[in-house]
């Protein structure tokens, strides 16, 4: 095995991931915007008999009250997306801003969020989230995601915060710092656009994440209420009647499980873009 | 610290969730007594400190059982729980991580590989359900869930309602620590005391084994801290799909019935187990890495 064949055979591999995580993503995405427009029932409908198997009308069987299940697994990947979205959205707004607050900030507030954020960090982002659910009155969707973008701040404010402090030590801020730039233009000018490839590159695992940790609230019945037909409830649902309709506890965790990989996979492929030297070095 | 307090901020009067919509004026304001939500909340705050030094965790809203002596009973399920999954986890990621590094170039260490990636995509919960379909219904080897309610006293079937879950929570922590153990192995391969092993004369696998495994394992054993913290806080699903009375379910009660005293108890002593645990994984570290001793910060 020589290394020139390795390095081949390693960039084949990456750009196979790339392709195989954009195809994942890209099939959750039509299929989340088709339900904006067209289900094959109207998801509240009883359009069947109870617990059907899986037939021709019914590609994935019906649930325990009738109602199409291939059509509430098509607006869990709606909801999936708005939540992965939402939440990663959320997550950078506040972590990116408290991640460069901390690198800018004396050693002080910098220790002091420093310390705060490992300790949030050793808690998973689910049992964060469910403190936040627990903190609002009403479950809705919004709460969800606010909770689990509150959750995956701290993880994003850590990496923001020592990849800012690697960027700040590069003699060309010395250089800027000098010649009188201000802070607000090194942050935007400087320090944003260097670590943005590896955040981004983050959001997209933070995605997944955020993804399944949605599915575990809705699962634990602290998720969205159930008009929003989340895979996590759908799975919490047909646990009870995974004796008499197994398709119910299999199929929306084969839908959870591709958009993940698929993100995983696509976050794999856009690290490799992002950074060249991991192409050869790995 | 900052949690509890925060905690105490929410809204939503615990009086009120403790006595449902039809409660009178009087009896909210009797209840607010009774739970101590009437008073300004620097003075909830200094009594929660001071019963804190003193290991006193307070009673349950609900219940009115001590929240202590709750989470003592809660404790015998879960931390068999995890620390079982946690064993079974090493002993199936070690090896299968050390394979997937050192035969990359097989199928089967690919596949190892493929497994975990694949492994790290599903959530636990789903992961549960699957064992349950599986070997408690198609199989019907072991119960699909629940505890004995004598606890360990009747050992023979308290001993059975664990198999599963310890798997299913051993599968997880397996999955990612597998990726870990396969890179850590992989630096290893690539470095030069490896070479000069070689060059000395030993085998490869004897080098692995000699050198290998005690320059590895540092990195890993930092990640196996997080991992155990992780697995312990993150009980409260897999009890939830095998409906264990565990720690974990006693949180997700305790949030769900705005039991305040029972969720700070719960978090209290979580946050004081993670600690402990990062504590003696930075020990264990320093004991296998002599470089690591002279530092004072890691």
């Amino acid at each position: 095995m020589t290394s020139l064949d390795q390095t081949v055979s390693l960039r084949r591999d990456h750009s196979l991931s790339l392709w195989v995580g954009a195809f994942l993503v890209g099939l959750h995405v039509v299929i989340a915007l088709l339900t904006l427009v067209w289900t094959p029932y109207d998801p509240t409908a009883m359009s069947g008999g109870r617990l059907e198997p899986p037939s021709l009308a019914h590609w994935a069987g019906t649930d325990r009250l009738g109602r199409d299940f291939f059509t509430q697994i098509m607006i869990g990947s709606r909801i999936a997306l708005i939540v992965g979205v939402g939440a990663v959205a959320i997550g950078a707004a506040i972590g990116v801003t408290l991640g460069i607050v901390a690198a800018f900030a004396t050693k002080l507030l910098d220790d002091a969020l420093a310390a705060t954020l490992d300790i949030l960090i050793a808690f998973p982002t689910l049992l964060l989230a469910m403190l936040v659910v627990a903190a609002s009155d009403t479950a809705s969707l919004g709460t969800a995601i606010l909770a689990l973008g509150i959750a995956l701040s701290a993880i994003v404010a850590r990496l923001t915060r020592i990849l800012a402090k690697r960027v700040l030590l590069m003699d060309y801020i010395t250089a800027a710092r000098t010649s009188g730039t201000s802070w607000f233009a090194i942050v935007f000018v400087h320090v944003l656009p260097n670590i943005w490839p590896t955040l981004s590159v983050n959001f997209a695992l933070q995605f997944g994440l955020a993804v399944i940790a949605e599915a575990s609230l809705s699962y634990l019945g602290l998720g969205a209420p159930p008009p929003n037909a989340s895979w996590g409830r759908l799975l919490q649902e047909a646990q009870g009647t995974v004796y008499t309709a197994p398709i119910g506890a299999i199929a929306p965790g084969i839908a959870l499980v591709s958009l993940v990989i698929g993100v995983n996979l696509l976050a794999d492929g856009l690290r490799d873009i992002a950074d060249p030297t991991r192409r050869v070095s790995r | 610290m900052v949690l509890f307090i925060l905690l105490r901020l929410l809204p939503g009067d615990p009086a009120n969730a403790l006595l449902g919509v039809g409660a009178t004026a009087q009896q909210i304001e009797a209840a607010r007594a009774q739970v101590g939500s009437d008073q300004p909340i620097w003075m909830q705050f200094l009594t929660f400190i001071g019963n804190l030094a003193r290991f006193d965790l307070g009673a349950s809203f609900v219940s009115k059982a001590g929240v202590l002596e709750e989470i003592g009973n809660r404790m015998s399920v879960t931390l068999p729980l995890t620390i079982l999954g946690f064993l079974v986890a090493i002993v199936i990621a070690v090896p299968l991580g050390i394979v997937a590094a050192v035969k990359s170039d097989k199928w089967y260490g690919a596949a190892i590989s493929v497994v975990s990636q694949l492994g790290i995509a599903i959530p636990v919960f789903w992961l549960g359900i699957l064992i349950v379909t599986v070997f408690a219904i198609n199989l019907r080897i072991f119960p699909s869930g629940g505890f004995p309610l004598k606890g360990w006293a009747n050992f023979g079937e308290a001993a059975t309602a664990m198999v599963l879950p310890v798997l299913t929570v051993a599968l997880v922590i397996a999955a990612s620590l597998l990726r870990y153990v396969r890179s850590a192995t992989q630096d290893v391969i690539g470095s030069d005391f490896i070479r000069t092993a070689r060059a000395l004369g030993s085998s490869f696998p004897e080098a692995l084994v000699r050198h290998g495994i005690r320059n590895g394992a540092v990195p890993v054993i930092s990640i196996l801290g997080i991992e155990l913290a992780t697995t312990f806080l993150g009980a409260v699903v897999v009890e939830k799909v095998f409906a264990l009375p565990g720690l974990g379910s006693m949180l997700l009660l305790a949030i769900q019935q705005r039991d305040y005293p029972n969720v700070q108890g719960v978090l209290f002593i979580s946050t004081l187990l993670v600690l402990l645990i990062g504590f003696a994984a930075d020990l264990l570290q320093r004991l296998i890495d002599p470089r690591l001793r002279g530092r004072i910060h890691s």
